[in-house]
């Protein structure tokens, strides 16, 4: 038996290859609701009614999907280069830190400030990537390791500040910030709702993402580069320079996720907020293969898995940890599932 | 004489590819066999058959008189068939001796037999010419070193039998000579020897016979010794192919100068005081040994290495500090020595490609925004002009044949009207009818006025195509000649540096 390279993929396995390892993932996890007790066939129905039973759920879900739309894109755009930033954690955090910081006391109208926090948010997660990506191209640190520790960093740091300089008097001991001034909370989708209008940003941005990466010159330098440093090198493309633009790019999408949360769901910032969002990001990107439409699609999937979770929890008494297990799941059962994308079977 | 190796109707399809259709070929006692073929033509498929990786779809194969079953590679090995691959095999690692014993003793033994493994090995190292130190470690060997270890693999094996994929392919000349100088005593020793090959010089040098394969057919078999470099040719392509030739013409004004150059890398001293002149309509050709500055001369003309001493001018303007762009900017074009790894991204189309250098021109990119419409027309036209067969703009760059690659590389150098040409050894590893565009290519583009400076390890082509010639050495450049008064044994000694010591006679 070997792996023979296809000569052309075809897209229906495209489309084929999410979708089957995430039967594959369920198909494993089921066993583990089974070994709880639990008919897995039922958790799963319970899962699905409980992301996707009522209007109010699938709201709730979408809500859940915003942020992950954004570090989802931020993981994609990353890969695409090969810059491996694991750090969109830290990234959700400090843009969600900023925006609140300076969304607390900022004295202008919404429709000047919410783009201001956007661009707030967006700057501090740039930024945040920027010192990985420094040390990769001057020094060759491997970012794998910077941007993963640099997430308990700032989640610490996250920790500090909320307990201190930016502790909310008003918030009864709960460790949680100073909340954005009303003026800049995003405004309501569907009324008496969560889900708010960061769902639009993030699928325009997911818009925004692949014009960039499909049709500009940035884009395509971006593309050469990750495919064949060298020959891109001869072309006399900047590697370094490439290399930077996709981490401020990444960095700043997985920074306005934290933004657009802060201003949409949470008002203040607590170490809580995120479920993991950033390192989600990472699974979504992969589920869609690094193409911004399908990480808007792979992000609704996890956030189903997620709200599910919850419900199929309080149901069945599955401990709702069972989400992040389908959800790494996936991860290793999209990865055997690109290598049969990429190759062929022969005997 | 005997018949060791009978090849019978073998036919194997790979879907809808025949790679081997209805072959037949026989092998005699202590006969040195090359196989001839163009990239393609299913020389590898058929040795794989021989060689038990691949099962044949109908055919058998016999040696010794007994039918091999199909499919079993240690049944080809138990009756003594060695196969020394175009890639070697070997662990860097490990020594000659632990890599020769690898996988010929069963696991089970609890202690290996190395004092007798050396004993034997050494004996068949003395034997067929093939000298070598057991304990040496594979890493710390050349590369015709190397060689000789995959040979020795084969033999300690009790091969009888030796099938060579491209021995040549990474090899400098003198060291391919000596290779079949050895290959002729082994056979005097009696093994019978088939080698793959796609290069008529040394098939004519080094075989007893000739099978020549064309599209998984066998289409003629010559006794070497009755035959001609031209007929092999046209029996390998299927039609008549020339190179064209170069003819004489007035040569213009100094277009690209290098004076007194100096290069390092990695605190090496790549290029030791380097000058040359290339002018308008010539082709000067840079001979030598691979690995002896040809590299950093390549990168200096490319943008990509700069000079630490002396100037490199291109039309009046230095451009010894000018990065890939800068360099194309001043005019200048570049063919990479490796297409795969430099030329092209492979996962890219080919419409990508073709404007990788020029993306940010305004010819195709308006606003940061690249214009893919421009882009597409534009490689369309390529593909017509240069011949690049079976693709669109939008088809996936690797799935081009190698000679096809090149054309477009080519393609998108020559477009430009570039009045400098770096050629970084244009045809390597490519087949006759490519070898012969390309050359066309070259010498249109010489014709035209631009001033070509060619890189080249194959000494017909440097001839055939050059004006001039200089030998590179140790990263230094022997004075040039005239083409014309090149011949093998003075371009021989020039490579092997000897032009410093007819100066000092001088």
């Amino acid at each position: 038996m070997r792996l023979e390279r296809r000569t052309h993929v075809p897209l229906h396995l495209v489309v084929i290859a999410p979708l089957a390892a995430i039967f594959t993932a369920l198909l494993l996890a089921a066993g583990l609701i089974a070994a709880a007790g639990v008919n897995p066939l039922t958790a799963y129905g319970e899962m699905l009614a409980g992301a996707l039973g009522s209007r109010l759920s699938i709201t709730e879900m979408l809500t859940r999907a915003t942020p992950l739309i954004f570090t989802g894109l931020a993981a994609a755009v990353a890969f695409r280069a090969r810059l491996w930033n694991i750090g969109g954690e830290g990234q959700f955090f400090v843009g969600a830190l900023v925006t609140a910081w300076i969304g607390h006391s900022l004295g202008v109208p919404g429709w000047i400030g919410i783009p201001l926090l956007m661009l707030a948010g967006m700057t501090a997660g740039a930024a945040l990537l920027a010192g990985p990506a420094y040390l990769r191209l001057r020094f060759g640190v491997d970012e794998v390791v910077t941007t993963l520790l640099l997430n308990f960093i700032v989640i610490l740091f996250v920790g500090l500040m909320i307990e201190g300089p930016m502790r909310d008097p008003l918030a009864f001991g709960w460790p949680s910030s100073v909340p954005v001034d009303g003026d800049f909370r995003l405004p309501d989708l569907i009324p008496r709702t969560r889900l708010h209008i960061g769902l639009l940003f993030a699928i325009a941005a997911a818009g925004a993402v692949w014009l960039i990466l499909a049709r500009t010159v940035f884009g395509a330098e971006t593309r050469a580069a990750g495919l064949n440093a060298s020959a891109a090198a001869f072309a006399g493309i900047s590697l370094p320079r490439t290399i930077m633009g996709v981490a401020l790019l990444s960095g700043a999408l997985a920074g306005l996720a934290g933004s657009v949360e802060v201003m949409g769901v949470t008002a203040g910032v607590t170490t809580t907020m995120s479920p993991g969002f950033g390192y989600a990001g990472i699974v979504v990107a992969m589920l869609a293969a690094l193409h911004p439409a399908g990480v808007v699609a792979a992000a609704v999937f996890v956030a189903t898995v997620f709200v599910g979770a919850d419900a199929m929890s309080r149901a069945t008494g599955v401990p709702s940890f069972i989400a992040d297990v389908i959800v790494a799941l996936c991860l290793l059962t999209m990865i055997v599932a690109l290598l049969f994308t990429t190759y062929r079977v022969r005997r | 004489m005997t018949k060791v190796l009978e090849l019978h109707g073998i036919t194997k399809r790979f879907g809808t590819l025949t790679a081997n259709d209805d072959v037949t070929l026989t092998l005699a006692e202590g006969e040195i066999l090359a196989l001839l073929g163009e990239n393609g033509a299913g020389k590898t498929t058929l040795m794989n058959i021989l060689f038990g990786h691949y099962a044949a779809d109908a055919g058998t194969v016999r040696v010794f008189g007994e039918e091999l079953p199909p499919g079993l590679p240690r049944a080809a090995i138990e009756v003594g068939v060695g196969m020394v691959h175009q890639h070697f095999t070997l662990a860097g690692n490990l020594t000659v001796l632990e890599n020769v014993m690898l996988g010929s003793e069963p696991l089970t033994r609890a202690r290996s037999a190395r004092g007798e493994a050396r004993e034997k090995l050494l004996q068949i190292a003395e034997r067929f010419g093939l000298p070598v130190n057991p304990e040496a470690k594979v890493r710390s060997l050349s590369v015709g070193e190397r060689q000789r270890v995959e040979i020795l693999k084969a033999l300690y094996r009790d091969a009888r039998i030796l099938i060579l994929d491209e021995p040549t392919a990474v090899l400098a000349r003198p060291e391919a000579m000596r290779l079949f100088e050895t290959l002729r005593d082994m056979t005097k020793e009696g093994l019978s020897l088939i080698f793959i090959s796609h290069k008529l010089h040394e098939v004519m040098a080094a075989s007893d016979r000739v099978a020549v394969l064309r599209g998984g057919k066998m289409v003629a078999e010559r006794k070497t010794s009755e035959t001609n470099p031209g007929e092999l040719a046209e029996l390998m392509v299927g039609r008549k192919v020339e190179r064209p030739v170069r003819h004489d013409h007035k040569i213009g004004a100094p277009v690209l100068i290098a004076n007194n150059v100096r290069v390092e890398e990695d605190g090496e001293l790549r290029l030791d005081d380097v000058s040359f002149t290339v002018h308008t309509g010539e082709i000067l050709g840079i001979v030598g040994v691979s690995g002896n500055g040809q590299a950093s001369l390549g990168g200096l003309l490319s943008g990509l290495v700069h000079p630490s001493a002396g100037q490199l001018t291109l039309l009046d303007e230095d451009i010894g500090h000018l990065g890939p762009r800068g360099m194309i900017r001043a005019g200048a074009g570049r063919v990479p020595e490796d297409r795969h790894a430099e030329g092209v991204v492979g996962e890219l189309s080919l419409w990508e490609n073709a404007v990788l250098e020029r993306l940010r021109t305004p010819e195709f990119s308006r606003r940061g925004f690249v214009r893919q419409g421009a882009a597409r027309d534009y490689t369309s036209g390529l593909i017509e002009r240069f011949d690049i067969r079976g693709a669109s703009p939008d088809t996936r760059t690797r799935l081009l044949s190698g000679g096809n690659m090149q054309k477009l590389i080519l393609g998108r150098v020559l477009t430009n009207g570039p009045r400098f040409v770096l050629a970084n050894q244009p045809t390597r590893g490519l087949d006759e009818g490519a070898i012969a565009a390309v050359h066309a290519e070259l010498l249109a583009a010489r014709a035209e006025g631009a001033a070509i400076l060619l890189i080249s390890e194959e000494l017909e082509e440097a001839v055939a195509l050059s004006d001039r010639i200089q030998a590179i050495v140790k990263g230094r450049l022997s004075e040039p000649i005239s083409a014309n008064e090149a011949d093998p044994q003075r371009l021989g000694l020039m490579m092997a540096g000897v032009w410093k010591e007819n100066d000092n006679a001088a």
